[in-house]
């Protein structure tokens, strides 16, 4: 057993246990902080897969930005712990489960039938994992996939100019 | 690997946290003191020789205080949260690089942990961490107090943070890599910060948010908060928060200095100084000792403003953060970016002399607009 593998069982063990405790601890900011957990566990393994520049996007973006934002939410809504609704609409949890079984059947399926299980998956080498990777990165995200990135761009710039011009509007109606 | 590498990567880690731990000691004291000298007291000088054993006899007080959990607590979350405050102010450090390296028993040992080559994409990454101690802090004790706190602080740092990586962006932009070290060897034939003032302004005002100094210390308005986040706490839980709040003043200053004041590197008109004398790349040990210089003086200006300004009102912080820096920092990164690649495309250095001139002209035109904006509020009071 080689040093990797034994790393890579211990995260995988951390992750499906922090994912599980996500699911089924009572309290909302304690899922939060399990699923933070979670992504972080999850950069580790970019890490190990040697693509630094991925693990830390993924610190930055799912642990430190969108999940403080959840936890923002949480905490001011005070929306931590959860009250037990009377059930609303009765065939939803049947339903979940017939659909969860269906998308778990398919997933182990498609799995088995569609990954190509004798070839041997290598993590990318030295070379990759430098800046001159990051720059074909860039080049490919840049040259390639222009437009959709623009455009995500400017999704998020006006959100931004949204965002402002929502919270400024009672000053305006002022005048 | 063998093991003497990580015998290596031990020790450095090692040294780093005790020059960190023993930064903070003393960085108390020089706040303290310069603090006096700014309101003309003589602050304290009982404790050894002008009280230089004052952090210790502090140290010694902390470490036998009672130490209280009050009843209500979210028990596990409370005792986290100092501990999840003061990691990321420790491992922040790790990719700061302190000097060039020098030859022990025919090894090289660089003076940096980590080589990252996406170091900068790893301060971004450890900072946006470092808000969950302080929110979580808040939330856990289980008072309203602590909990307005918590809160304020995490969309502070939320606020500050992007404009925080749009300065990291310049950088980036300026040294053509993630990697710190190569960022501070680009600096070897001009600072940043003299390319870019306003880059390195705006990165000197959003660390003291994200650092929660003052002016920005709405998350610990003793006033209206009693203390903010960290009420409940005492004794050496109470010391975590406050270590982790000095170190990350010392780290942040040691990154301000890495991206925009030449790092480890002397300054550049001295490279060619007699012969290379003051020259980092002819004695290893000068590159510590000008990035600490570096540090004392930016760590006087934060000290400096905390004692001249009145803190700033919380609404007033959050549309400064939102309407006044992140567009600025677009522009300048946009001028940054547009003035690197059209002196190297048409090969004419006149666009990139004109960066500064250009910046220093939209930071200008900003504060002729915060100046307008007030005196519209206030009714030509002003």
């Amino acid at each position: 057993m080689t040093s990797e593998l034994i790393v890579f069982l211990v995260l995988s063990l951390v992750a499906i246990s922090s994912a599980f405790g996500m699911l089924f601890s009572r309290n909302a900011v304690y899922s939060a902080l399990f699923l933070v957990l979670n992504f972080v566990t999850v950069a580790v393994f970019y890490l190990m897969l040697g693509a630094p520049f991925i693990a830390m996007s993924q610190i930055t973006v799912y642990a430190g930005a969108i999940m403080v934002l959840f936890l923002f939410v949480i905490m001011l809504l005070g929306a931590e712990s959860l009250v037990p609704l009377p059930q609303a609409m009765p065939w939803q949890r049947p339903l979940a489960f017939i659909l969860a079984a269906i998308l778990a059947v398919e997933s182990v399926y498609l799995i088995f039938a569609r990954s190509r299980l004798n070839t041997v998956i290598t993590a990318p080498d030295a070379a990759t994992n430098s800046m001159e990777g990051l720059r074909d990165m860039a080049m490919i995200l840049f040259d390639q996939f222009l437009l959709p990135f623009e455009i995500t761009s400017i999704l998020l710039l006006v959100a931004m100019v949204g965002a402002i011009v929502l919270t400024n509007r009672e000053k305006v109606g002022h005048k | 690997m063998d093991w003497t590498f990580w015998l290596e990567w031990v020790i450095k880690g090692f040294v780093l946290c005790l020059i960190l731990l023993t930064g903070f000691a003393y960085l108390t004291l020089y706040e303290r003191r310069a603090l006096a000298r700014m309101q003309v007291r003589v602050g304290p000088n009982r404790a050894g020789y002008q009280g230089l054993l004052q952090p210790i006899a502090d140290a010694v007080k902390l470490i036998f205080k009672e130490e209280l959990t009050p009843a209500r607590v979210y028990k596990v979350v409370f005792v986290l949260a100092p501990v999840l405050t003061v990691v990321p102010s420790l491992v922040l450090a790790a990719v700061v690089p302190l000097g060039t390296s020098f030859n022990l028993f025919g090894r090289v040992i660089t003076l940096y942990v980590a080589d990252l080559n996406v170091g900068v994409l790893y301060l971004t990454s450890i900072a946006s961490i470092a808000v969950y101690g302080i929110t979580l802090a808040g939330w856990s004790s289980n008072n309203k107090y602590a909990m307005l706190g918590g809160i304020r602080a995490s969309a502070q740092m939320i606020s500050y943070e992007l404009s925080l990586g749009l300065c990291f962006a310049i950088a980036i932009v300026m040294g053509n890599s993630m990697n710190l070290v190569d960022i501070v060897n680009a600096q070897s034939g001009m600072w940043f910060a003299v390319i870019q003032p306003v880059g390195a302004l705006i990165f000197l005002i959003v660390t003291l948010a994200e650092v929660n100094r003052a002016p920005f210390d709405m998350p610990e308005a003793e006033q209206e908060l009693t203390a903010g986040f960290h009420s409940e706490y005492s004794g050496m839980k109470f010391a975590l928060f406050f270590m982790a709040e000095y170190q990350k003043m010392i780290v942040i200053c040691m990154i301000a200095a890495t991206l925009f004041f030449g790092g480890y590197r002397e300054f550049w008109f001295l490279k060619d100084f007699a012969g290379g004398i003051l020259s980092v790349d002819r004695f290893w040990f000068l590159g510590p000792i000008y990035l600490l210089l570096k540090v004392i003086v930016l760590l006087f200006f934060m000290i400096w403003i905390r004692a001249t300004w009145p803190r700033i009102r919380y609404d007033r912080l959050m549309s400064f953060g939102w309407k006044v820096l992140l567009p600025l920092s677009l522009v300048v990164l946009f001028i940054t970016a547009a003035g690197i690649l059209l002196a190297q495309e048409l090969n004419n250095q006149i666009y990139f002399y004109s960066i500064p001139v250009l910046s220093i002209i939209s930071a200008m035109v900003a504060v002729a607009l915060i100046y307008r904006d007030l005196r519209r509020k206030s009714n030509g009071r002003i």
